[in-house]
């Protein structure tokens, strides 16, 4: 087997966020630089600590010996070691049996559970899949529609790059709308009908439209009234829509509280509310849990005919079983303890302490991206990330392109070396032509921020110096 | 194609007045029985049954939703057609009804087989690092296990167990893991040759999705096989080419049955890629010779082929006469390099004494490619950021298990081996159970979780299959189903020799109850043999 006849598929396939800048930050890290990796959301790789619960009850449950050992409750509360028996009953022969392919039967159920409180509609459980991870099941149901190239999907730019990798890696078209970063990252109903007529005219059907809410890595938080727009767009154009969900708990602004493009499909009832399709998202990663390295996600469909739906459980049958422990962190999200219980209170001082600190570094850095010449940064009103736009200057795209080097890429790695800050240049999740922009995530310890910011703003004034035309430059 | 024995299940569920709508009512409940051995409860008794059949045809529609779903972007007409063409046979079965003895699926926790205690109390301090300083958790947990659980944190960033990882997973289990591969092989693995995944099975979707650009790539597949492969080849739009283990001679792989199916494929234009090599056998268990791998690994090189190694078995070897040989191993020794092979070796903690099949843990080890291969390899790695963690130390513990002098060296032994040998019993009662039935012959099982007997069916069965549409394997297993209440896999889900017919049952449900599965079956088979025999 060689480079040249290795599937194309794979070749096109890009996925930045462990990319170029991230290897180049590993290598620094293995000849001793400091670096604050900040290319991927992965909270507790940057200080944030697990919630105790779940890890209590995950814990007993691998464990299940030691629930008859008299000293369990010497290390254990009362109420970990209840709910830890809970999910044991749940499996079929504990954590080591595989589930069923969609996940454990109890589980999806509070899961429906969950849906339900949160929109105020019923939730099928036999609609709804646990997988190794949201982007498993991204990759589930992307599988499913592409047929070939000239199956297109609707995807923001930016986006995160999985969709971007995933439609490459199964022979689909991306076709682009573009967010509008002057309208705080909005949705530009106009743009999104020339893309898709565009699309039209070059022989793509266009099959399902993805929307990130809130967004990655932009950040912003869809209106209720955004949502239905988008909603009814689907529906007149027949596609399905894939709604991301993921940092459906990481709200920084309270005017655009979350509300789930479900409950919206719900509120605007018959027609569309029975007939237009809608797969929604959402994970154990982001929110305030990050627990990434669980890998526990699970897809919702609405309105998916039930012959698809098997052919899209005889898929997950092949890998025959998400991970167990996984799928009880994701029982635990949905059903935290409550008041009253023994562990309420310790859970709620932590996930107010991680959410109140995630709005506080939310604010932090966009105001210190917008204090740096030529940095313009939109408020981070929800997920993990901070997307400022660097202007950089004629000298420093032409310097970029002297050395090979895409010019907000060029940025990103003078920037990491020379303050060991990785990040995630903008050019891997999409952007206009001749804008530029970086990724960071807003999840460095908050006692970290300032040096972080400080050391950020010093690189950039230097850089600036260097390839602008004249000093004294005031930001634009 | 999978069909929905709609008629079937009525027939079978008319006592507890179930309607054929349920089948196809999204909020009917799919949910099994938490336990075999429960009978089912009236509330839970929404039931689904479905057959295999090599023959049929989809059923027509009998969808009795009230919407029409004529005009949306997601119908069966118009998903990915290769979604469509793919089959999996192992979960093809779907049954609740009450004493179901489950014989289809690898699944040996599920049927009681106790975790290894050890490797628990390591996952579990692992899952709460918090615990690991207070001096209660050593009234709970064994020395060597807090010591393990601190090594394994020391090698992860801020303990952060709940962090993404390196996207080929944790350097320092991939040394663990490369440590455990040399003191097994006697040869160094490099850990940059380690990707670990969730479960071996997303290794080998990776590996297909390398390998397969088109309907002219093909993969050499032993035939009879484990699913996936097939699944796998369908789903990435490539082309299975089958060569056939025999039968005759244990499941013996002959290299000139390799020659004759690539020669003939590619004078059909077909680019053949791989070869696919399951050992430990699953669905056939057994286990190579040395000189056959040579033969194997010979023939690979002399080809161009990548050699995609099934190794997940490698712990259940039940015959005294027959041991295991990694192919790296098999191709180290012969002298060959990194230069000379493609080779990609997989294993999973699903398997062996450790059974940890929920816990999606596996890796493959992957020599012998240009860095701008393995750089591809890392990327498609990368898109799903990383495997699940407990699952990665999972992989370095089954590995670098407890050695001798450790404090839980001894109980750990003592769970292994009982485990095994346990297995090693019921692979051979199971063996002369089906030996003994008339019309039956089977293969020893040498290793794996499997017995594949053959069922020579007689001409009245084989007819009555096909009046109701049904594969006779699959009519049989139905038959056994309904009589029984033991699930086993028609062996049309994995391949067989036109003309043969097999099923494939494991030997996992719990010793104590073997005799009784033995008499239930050795009962079926002959009320099953007088109604067709002449």
């Amino acid at each position: 087997m060689d480079y040249e006849t290795l599937n194309e598929n794979v070749k096109k396939c890009q996925y930045a966020v462990r990319g170029e800048l991230y290897l180049r930050a590993s290598e620094l890290q293995k000849e001793g630089k400091k670096i604050i990796f900040t290319n991927v959301g992965n909270p507790h790789a940057l200080g944030q600590k697990p919630l105790t619960f779940p890890r209590q009850v995950v814990a007993l449950c691998q464990a299940p010996f030691m629930l008859d050992d008299p000293n369990v409750g010497l290390v254990f509360p009362a109420d970990a070691i209840a709910r830890a028996k809970h999910y044991l009953a749940l499996t079929s022969g504990g954590l080591g049996a595989y589930s069923d392919s969609r996940g454990l039967p109890g589980i999806r159920k509070e899961v429906a559970e969950f849906i339900e409180r949160r929109d105020g509609y019923p939730s099928d459980p036999e609609l709804i899949f646990l997988t190794d991870g949201a982007s498993k099941g991204v990759m589930q149901i992307l599988n499913t529609i592409i047929r070939g190239a000239h199956d297109g999907i609707l995807v923001p730019v930016p986006q995160y790059p999985l969709y971007s990798a995933t439609i490459a890696l199964f022979g689909g078209s991306l076709v682009p709308y573009y967010l509008e970063e002057t309208a705080n990252w909005g949705l530009d109903i106009v743009n999104l009908r020339q893309s898709v007529a565009q699309a039209r005219s070059q022989g793509i059907t266009v099959r399902a439209m993805v929307i990130i809410n809130p967004g990655n890595p932009t950040g912003q938080c869809l209106s209720e009234a955004n949502l239905k727009e988008v909603l009814n767009f689907c529906y007149q154009n027949n596609l399905v829509l894939l709604a991301d969900e993921v940092y459906q708990q990481n709200i920084y602004q309270d005017e655009r509280p979350f509300i789930s493009a479900r409950k919206v499909l719900m509120n605007m009832g018959p027609p569309i509310s029975k007939e237009c399709q809608l797969v929604s998202f959402h994970t154990v990663s982001k929110g305030y849990w990050g627990e990434c390295g669980q890998r526990g996600g699970y897809f919702e469909m609405t309105n998916i005919p039930p012959k698809a739906v098997e052919e899209i459980y005889k898929v997950a049958s092949i890998s025959l079983s998400p991970n167990v422990p996984a799928q009880i962190f994701m029982g635990l999200m949905v059903n935290p303890p409550k008041p009253g219980d023994i562990s309420y209170e310790r859970y709620a001082r932590e996930s107010k302490g991680i959410l109140e600190s995630l709005r506080r570094r939310a604010q932090i850095m966009t105001d210190g991206f917008n204090s740096c010449r030529n940095v313009v940064c939109n408020f981070t009103e929800g997920a993990m990330y901070s997307f400022p736009q660097i202007r950089l200057p004629p000298k420093a795209i032409e310097a970029a392109k002297n050395a090979g080097k895409v010019p907000d890429v060029f940025y990103c790695l003078k920037l990491l070396e020379a303050t060991g800050i990785s990040t995630v240049p903008g050019s891997g999740f999409g952007q206009k032509e001749g804008v530029f922009h970086l990724r960071t995530t807003i999840l460095p310890a908050e006692e970290d921020m300032p040096a972080i910011m400080a050391s950020f703003k010093k690189f950039n004034d230097e850089f600036m110096e260097q390839y602008e035309d004249y000093k004294g430059y005031s930001r634009m | 194609m999978r069909k929905f024995a709609a008629e079937k299940s009525r027939d079978i569920l008319a006592h507890r007045k179930i309607s054929s709508s349920v089948l196809h009512h999204p909020t009917a409940s799919l949910s099994s029985s938490s336990h075999p051995q429960k009978p089912l409860s009236r509330s839970s008794a929404a039931l689904l049954l479905r057959f295999l059949s090599t023959t049929a045809s989809p059923n027509p529609s009998t969808d009795s939703m009230a919407s029409d779903y004529s005009s949306t972007p997601v119908k069966i007409d118009t998903i990915n057609p290769k979604v469509l063409e793919c089959e999996y046979a192992v979960r093809g079965e779907i049954v609740t009804l009450a004493q179901i003895l489950y014989c289809n699926i690898g699944n040996p926790q599920s049927l009681g087989q106790q975790p290894i205690t050890f490797f628990r109390e390591v996952l579990a301090l692992c899952d709460h690092p918090a615990i690991l300083d207070k001096s209660e958790t050593q009234g709970l947990f064994s020395a060597d296990s807090i010591e393990r659980a601190f090594q394994i944190l020391d090698q992860i960033p801020g303990r952060a167990t709940g962090a993404y990882s390196h996207s080929q997973g944790i350097k320092g289990l991939r040394d663990a893991i490369c440590a455990g591969i040399e003191a097994r092989d006697g040869f160094p693995a490099d850990p940059n040759d380690i990707f670990l995944t969730d479960g071996a099975s997303p290794a080998v979707h990776m590996m297909m999705q390398l390998l397969i650009r088109s309907k002219d790539d093909g993969i050499l597949c032993p035939i009879p096989q484990y699913p996936l492969y097939s699944a796998s080849i369908a789903l990435h739009g490539g082309t299975l080419v089958p060569y056939y283990l025999d039968e005759a001679t244990g499941w013996g792989l002959e290299i000139s049955e390799l020659k004759k199916q690539l020669e003939s494929v590619k004078s059909k234009g077909i680019s053949v890629r791989a070869l696919v090599v399951i050992n430990p056998g699953n669905p056939t268990g057994q286990v190579l010779a040395e000189n056959n791998q040579q033969q194997i690994v010979d023939f690979c090189r002399k080809e161009g082929l990548v050699l995609l190694a099934d190794e997940v078995y490698q712990e259940n070897i039940y015959v005294p006469d027959k041991q295991f040989h990694s192919f790296k191993k098999v191709a180290r020794s012969m002298g060959y390099g990194e230069k000379d092979i493609s080779l990609v070796s997989f294993q999973s903690v699903s398997k062996g004494y450790y059974g940890e099949c929920g816990k999606r843990g596996g890796y493959m080890e992957v020599t012998g490619f240009s860095p701008d291969i393995r750089e591809q390899i890392y990327k498609v790695s990368s898109v799903n950021l990383c495997s699940n963690i407990s699952g990665q130390i999972l992989a370095s513990l089954v590995m670098n298990p407890p050695k001798v002098g450790d404090e839980s060296y001894e109980s750990y032994f003592a769970e292994k081996d009982a485990i095994l040998s346990s297995l090693a019993r019921r692979a051979k009662s199971l063996e002369e159970a089906f030996n003994g039935l008339e019309g039956v012959t089977c293969n020893r099982a040498e290793g794996a979780m499997y017995l594949f007997p053959r069922i020579h069916l007689p001409k009245k069965a084989i007819e009555a299959a096909k009046a109701v549409n049904s594969a006779p394997d699959a009519f049989y297993a139905r038959r056994l189903l309904n009589a029984t209440g033991i699930v086993v896999v028609p062996g049309s889900g994995f391949g067989q020799v036109a003309g043969t017919w097999h099923i494939r049952c494991t030997i996992l449900p719990q010793e104590d109850r073997i005799p009784a599965i033995i008499s239930r079956l050795t009962e079926f088979h002959k009320g099953f043999m007088d109604e067709f025999l002449d």
